[in-house]
């Protein structure tokens, strides 16, 4: 075991990142990931793992790192996980397995994450990731897996591996939801999360891309005539809401859904090469603060705006985005507007946005879940010289699967009501990620789908 | 992927193809549109379905080439090709009914869109009075379909080559002035007729629907860049609509966003180098 601080993990500078697409973060090398895991304790009852939403046997898996055996490794992770080489990225590992690491209370804990990634990239790149493990018996029963995110990646993973004959439907032209609209390649390469897709295919899930569910198929029809025994639906948070101030219908004024779809998605960055325009411009506004609002404003500085802002009510302790997200856009030269809330957009003539008007804000008393609540300080409007709004304060659920599945219960926000396994209102049908629980993470969504699998089994094998 | 059945050319640059898209064709109903990516490089462009066949398992898009991905569509792909995704049937059906008796307005290739709802409200046993109107005669499509569904049709060129010289609006607005019973006016074409359209009508009170032709990206609801406002309430045509009542649309700010991209769509996409249109 060496001393108690984790390996750095490479990055490209921050004044060349925030001009180019390519991964900010580089990744472990051998040496590196070795040296790393062997910082593991090996706890005989680890933390690490019963805050990991999927259950990674972590200190196995980083044993065997520690043994450069890395195929095994990999074999470890992928008994649990679906789509390692995207959690290594992606999930906030402060909040779950690292958090929870004992090496953590005097020094740092494990880089879990980074180690994950390590294991999944080294399988990718040596060709580790062929061999997959076909099911070893039938079930004979078709289940639909409604959205391609990540709870309906791992729930149609998990399906596959009991052995059901398992169709994965998706609305968008690519399977992934926000793996491939939403966060950037910057983060997550798009070939990497195809890649992780491409082991389900393997494993024999049919994906169906193009098809809305509401619309190309209701629930209903799935059931009664397409013959599918069960349906998981896992359509996500995918609509943008707004913050209905004037001037939101100006040009230049986006949804960070459109925004990064734009870029991410459809490409937009390589335009013209690409085919799908995106506007950007010299002085952009990014509204709200969680990792979208971050990936939005870096995004943007990449695309060439010169200055760019986070406009937030609250402080910098309030903002939801992790850490690392919030310092690698600050170190990309991005700017916080703290304590400031936008009142009206700003337009020229031609209908074009040319400025924020905003209030700032002070902290008030804290409010019933602890936050201290913002409150406008009179006569303090001002306008930010701006070019371009991207508006990034949260998505709701996309209310048609609701329209078209009437005996579906919603709560009031339109999320769809299911227990602890996933189970709805409607036999046979389950739900879990964001259409349930509202925006959250990757990592919790993929729990919800491996518990809403275990449901599914259970409820067929009745 | 969807195979092209036929191709054929209805006006200068204005061409119909029937493609092989069963589950949409299945599904849709008149005012339902489609999402349709011609190849890797392609961005995602709405067009209203235009007539299907359920048993043939085909939908007919109607395409005008005026930008980038409509030229590129237009000018490479023909019968036997891919377009390689085509999803739907998205938004709201048209509102059917039996209502009385019906103006459907099409102007240029909005004629396409108005079909399908207009033979919807003529089986429906609704008295249809088809209005359609083209810059030219030579861009006049559709004319012998629209008769056959209509109990009476009026042509208009804006520079009197076929039918009566002048606006659509211009037919319309007699009727209106004449006293004639109108139950319901749909309008379906570039923005400013619809505008038009509903300015024509407003003054007698006739309910008016408008299809909205906004930028899209996803066309399932998760974006907003299709948004315009109604009655003073943001709404996304891709969900909401397309089909609105036109006297609440804001028709100037809808202009004014379809001109958003104006700048980029000027500039030549040049499709990677790996699409067909270089090999050709």
């Amino acid at each position: 075991m060496r001393g108690g601080m984790r390996n750095a993990m490479p990055e490209q500078p921050a004044d060349v990142r925030n001009k180019n697409f390519q991964e900010v973060a580089l990744g472990y090398t051998k040496e590196m990931a070795v040296d790393e895991a062997q910082r593991c304790l090996n706890c005989p009852k680890p933390r690490c793992v019963g805050s990991c939403p999927v259950n990674i046997d972590i200190p196995k898996f980083i044993h065997e790192v520690a043994q450069e055996n890395f195929a095994e490794a990999y074999k470890i992770l992928k008994q649990k996980s679906t789509l390692p080489a995207v959690c290594g990225r992606v999930c906030p590992q402060e909040n779950q397995c690292e958090g929870k690491c004992v090496l953590g209370i005097k020094g740092e804990p494990v880089a879990i994450g980074r180690l994950e990634r390590f294991v999944a990239d080294y399988a990718r790149e040596h060709g580790l990731d062929n061999d997959v493990e076909a099911p070893a018996e039938r079930k004979g029963k078709k289940v639909a897996v409604v959205g391609s995110g990540p709870s309906g990646l791992t729930c149609a993973g998990d399906l596959a591996k009991m052995g059901y004959d398992v169709t994965m439907y998706e609305a968008l032209h690519a399977a992934g939801g926000v793996l491939m609209y939403g966060i950037p390649q910057f983060r997550l390469p798009k070939e990497i999360v195809q890649h992780e897709i491409s082991a389900l295919k393997k494993l024999g899930v049919k994906i169906v891309v193009d098809a809305v569910i509401g619309r190309t198929f209701t629930i209903k029809e799935l059931m009664e005539e397409e013959g599918f025994s069960a349906v998981y639906v896992g359509t996500g948070a995918g609509l943008p809401h707004f913050m209905q101030i004037d001037g939101e219908n100006l040009n230049g004024v986006y949804s960070a859904n459109e925004f990064l779809t734009r870029v991410n998605l459809m490409k937009a960055y390589e335009f013209p090469n690409y085919a799908t325009p995106v506007y950007v411009g010299k002085k952009a506004a990014i509204v709200g603060a969680g990792n979208v609002a971050m990936d939005a404003a870096r995004t943007a500085k990449r695309l060439g705006a010169e200055q760019v802002y986070i406009v937030y009510r609250r402080s910098e302790e309030e903002m939801p985005a992790r850490k690392e997200e919030i310092g690698h856009a600050k170190e990309e030269g991005i700017e916080l507007r703290l304590l400031n809330n936008p009142v009206a957009i700003l337009g020229d003539e031609k209908g074009w946005v040319n400025g924020l008007k905003c209030i700032k804000m002070e902290l008030g008393e804290a409010d019933a879940s602890g936050r201290r609540s913002p409150v406008a300080i009179a006569g303090s409007e001002y306008v930010l010289d701006v070019d371009m709004v991207v508006m990034a304060i949260g998505q709701g659920p996309n209310p048609l699967i609701k329209q078209t599945t009437p005996d579906l219960e919603v709560n009031k926000r339109g999320n769809i009501v299911a227990d602890e396994a996933g189970a709805t209102s409607i036999p046979g049908v389950f739900a879990g990620g964001d259409i349930v629980t509202g925006a959250a993470t990757v990592i919790s969504a993929m729990g919800a789908g491996k518990k809403a699998a275990a449901a599914i089994d259970e409820y067929l094998s009745k | 992927m969807a195979k092209i059945i036929t191709k054929a050319n209805l006006a200068p640059a204005v061409y119909e193809f029937v493609v092989d898209a069963p589950l949409v064709a299945h599904k849709c109903h008149p005012g339902q549109f489609v999402i349709i990516r011609t190849d890797e490089y392609s961005e995602r462009i709405p067009l209203t379905i235009a007539d299907f066949d359920r048993e043939k398992g085909c939908i007919t898009l109607i395409v005008q080439a005026v930008g980038n991905t409509t030229k590129h569509l237009c000018d490479t792909f023909n019968e036997g090709d891919d377009i390689l995704d085509v999803v739907g049937p998205l938004g709201h059906p048209s509102e059917m009914g039996k209502f009385g008796t019906v103006v459907v307005v099409g102007g240029g290739i909005g004629v396409a869109p108005v079909y399908p709802i207009a033979r919807a409200y003529h089986e429906l046993g609704n008295k249809v009075i088809s209005i359609i109107g083209a810059r030219d005669k030579d861009l006049v499509i559709w004319q012998d379909k629209m008769a056959a569904i209509s109990d009476e049709l009026i042509l208009t060129t804006d520079n009197g080559s076929a039918g009566r010289k002048g606006f659509v609006t211009d037919p319309l607005r007699e009727m209106l002035e004449a006293g004639e019973k109108i139950d319901l006016v749909l309008a379906i074409g570039p923005v400013i007729m619809m505008k038009n359209v509903a300015a024509t009508t407003k003054p007698f009170g006739v309910k008016t629907t408008a299809s909205l032709n906004t930028i899209m990206v996803d066309g399932t609801g998760m974006c907003g860049g299709c948004r315009v406002m109604v009655g003073g309430e943001n709404k996304f045509a891709c969900v909401d609509g397309p089909e609105f009542d036109a006297h609440e649309v804001d028709f100037a700010n809808l202009v004014m966003r379809q001109q958003m991209y104006k700048d980029q769509e000027a500039l030549e996409y040049s499709c990677g180098g790996h699409c067909k249109c270089v090999e050709e």
